[in-house]
């Protein structure tokens, strides 16, 4: 059911009364609602221009600790996900192995990290480098936190991995092995490539999750990133506790919607496109959230072929 | 060598406990929250369509822990709103299940509306057809047989709930992974501390997703 205009008549002129009472009746509970948050921090001061106004009137907000720290959040992200990708490839290519030998232990390596909270492999993370190394403290909480978002994601990134290449006809194996090639080389020859295609939507999607988890190390392990500079610029900013979580969960939401559309963009492209088998990986909206099942792939492979799956997609 | 394990100074079996509760209140609210969310999204006032896509489409994009962080510092600490509780540790603990919900309901909606989607036309079809109004046919025909097929992304969604309560320690609910920091940072053992909480995670995981699972295959709708 696509278009979910089949669970309600085309309104006629009392339907059509009645939702415009629907209508208001909503309204006014939502502007009560506002009115009420609007007040209680108005109450407080918190609508003041004077804890608003840095944001657009100083610069210095942004290019002291807005800006830094934003850049420290993508710093870690964007070294999580560089670092996740070949080993969750390896660890995917690992679970499809023909010996038993290599594919047991991915698969448990695997099931074992996505069960445990990525908090936990973090602090985890932290309290072996204090122990082990001498990292400065510095740069303890940024390895503390790419370390355990690495962890977490190679293990979700070998399931789309497995999807990915599963995803591919059958004959694509037979043929590659008709031509005499071996095992390997039909991976990094034929499987690999063409999978690569169906996996990118969930890889960028995956993005988003590793950006929102960035935002953990900062309260638990006090690494200098965005959602932290909240208490920077309130402690500098006359207590702008308000004003600096709408400006910081704002960027966050911007950063993470961009990344969103282009996983959706690159999904329709991929759909469209003629040169690749259409198939695509998706994670289930359900999985963003950073969840998997156990023991079951959370990670569906979608074809395009069944024209209900199309309609249902644009839903 | 499981010296370190002093339960009188550290209360493990408490902490999941508590990690436990969160994980059951937030479960319940926001399967509420969830629900209505995803009736105002298929709903045909164009008004509530729009605010159910706004939400989820805001708080998705949201790390968890900006919003477990605003319900303390910006809801609490600033705004004065305790939810009731009369002391720290129950206001904290109330709160984190608001965050918890507000959060969760978005990727319950999601779930609820994929779930809807592969209801059959025909099945809303007859229901209209007998005369039955929006909400009638909302909560006779095609929610049963939605939520009947959605168990085992529900499922999915209730072991990331287990496992994303451990944001809660940011605003210092006793929860496990706070009692872990402790641990961890007081102890040497830092291998079998890490061991002992991620089988208290399996342990708790595992039979949800196991359980659900088998619930799933039983109730599904034979087409």
């Amino acid at each position: 059911m696509s278009n979910l205009s089949v669970l309600y008549d085309a309104p006629g002129p009392k339907a059509k009364a009645r939702n415009i009472l629907y209508t208001v009746l909503f309204l006014v509970v939502f502007v009560a609602v506002l009115w009420w948050a609007l007040a209680a921090m108005a109450d407080k001061g918190q609508l003041d221009a004077n804890k608003w106004s840095p944001f657009v009137t100083d610069s210095r907000v942004w290019t002291t600790f807005l800006l830094p720290a934003l850049g420290n959040t993508l710093k870690a992200a964007a070294l999580s996900i560089v670092i996740a990708l070949p080993l969750g490839a390896i660890l995917g290519i690992g679970r499809l192995s023909d010996h038993r030998w290599v594919r047991i232990p991915c698969g448990a390596v695997v099931e074992f990290f996505r069960a445990i909270p990525v908090l936990l492999l973090m602090l985890f993370a932290s309290a072996l480098y204090v122990q082990f190394t001498d990292i400065s403290s510095e740069l303890r909480p940024l390895y503390a936190v790419v370390t355990g978002l690495v962890l977490y994601n190679a293990s979700v990134i070998a399931e789309v991995v497995r999807s990915g290449i599963l995803s591919l006809p059958r004959g694509q194996t037979d043929a590659a092995q008709a031509i005499g090639m071996r095992k390997g080389q039909a991976m990094t020859h034929v499987l690999l490539p063409q999978s690569v295609t169906a996996m990118l939507p969930a890889l960028v999607s995956q993005l988003v999750v590793v950006v929102k988890d960035t935002a953990l190390g900062g309260v638990m392990l006090n690494f200098e990133e965005l959602l932290r500079s909240v208490r920077t610029i309130s402690a500098n900013y006359g207590a702008n506790t308000i004003a600096a979580f709408t400006v910081v969960a704002l960027i966050f939401i911007v950063l993470n919607f961009l990344l969103t559309s282009a996983a959706t963009w690159l999904e329709r492209r991929i759909r469209r496109g003629k040169r690749t088998t259409g198939a695509v990986v998706t994670i289930d909206p359900t999985d963003a959230m950073e969840a998997d099942q156990l023991g079951r792939p959370a990670i569906k492979t979608k074809q395009p072929s069944t024209p209900d799956e199309q309609g249902r997609l644009d839903g | 060598m499981f010296d370190f394990l002093d339960l009188q100074r550290y209360d493990l079996f408490g902490a999941f406990w508590v990690t436990a509760q969160l994980a059951v209140f937030s479960a319940i609210g926001s399967l509420v929250w969830g629900t209505i969310l995803a009736g105002m999204r298929v709903s045909p006032v164009p008004l509530m369509r729009v605010f159910g896509t706004a939400y989820v489409n805001i708080v998705r994009n949201t790390p968890l822990t900006v919003i477990i962080l605003f319900t303390s510092l910006g809801l609490f600490q600033t705004l004065g709103i305790a939810m009731g509780g009369e002391s720290f540790k129950e206001t904290n603990f109330r709160l984190a299940v608001l965050g918890l919900t507000a959060y969760t309901a978005a990727f319950v909606c999601e779930a609820l509306r994929s779930g809807i989607n592969t209801v059959p036309v025909g099945q809303a079809e007859a229901a209209r057809a007998l005369g039955l109004s929006f909400t009638q046919v909302l909560r006779l025909v095609v929610l049963p047989q939605a939520f009947r097929s959605v168990i085992a992304p529900l499922a999915n969604v209730l072991i990331a709930l287990t496992k994303n309560t451990t944001v809660a320690a940011a605003i210092g609910v006793a929860e496990a992974a706070l009692l872990m920091k402790r641990m961890i940072e007081n102890e040497a053992q830092v291998f079998l501390i890490g061991g002992i909480f991620a089988l208290g995670f399996i342990l708790l995981t595992l039979p949800t997703g196991l359980l659900l699972g088998w619930v799933s295959k039983r109730v599904a709708v034979k087409r």
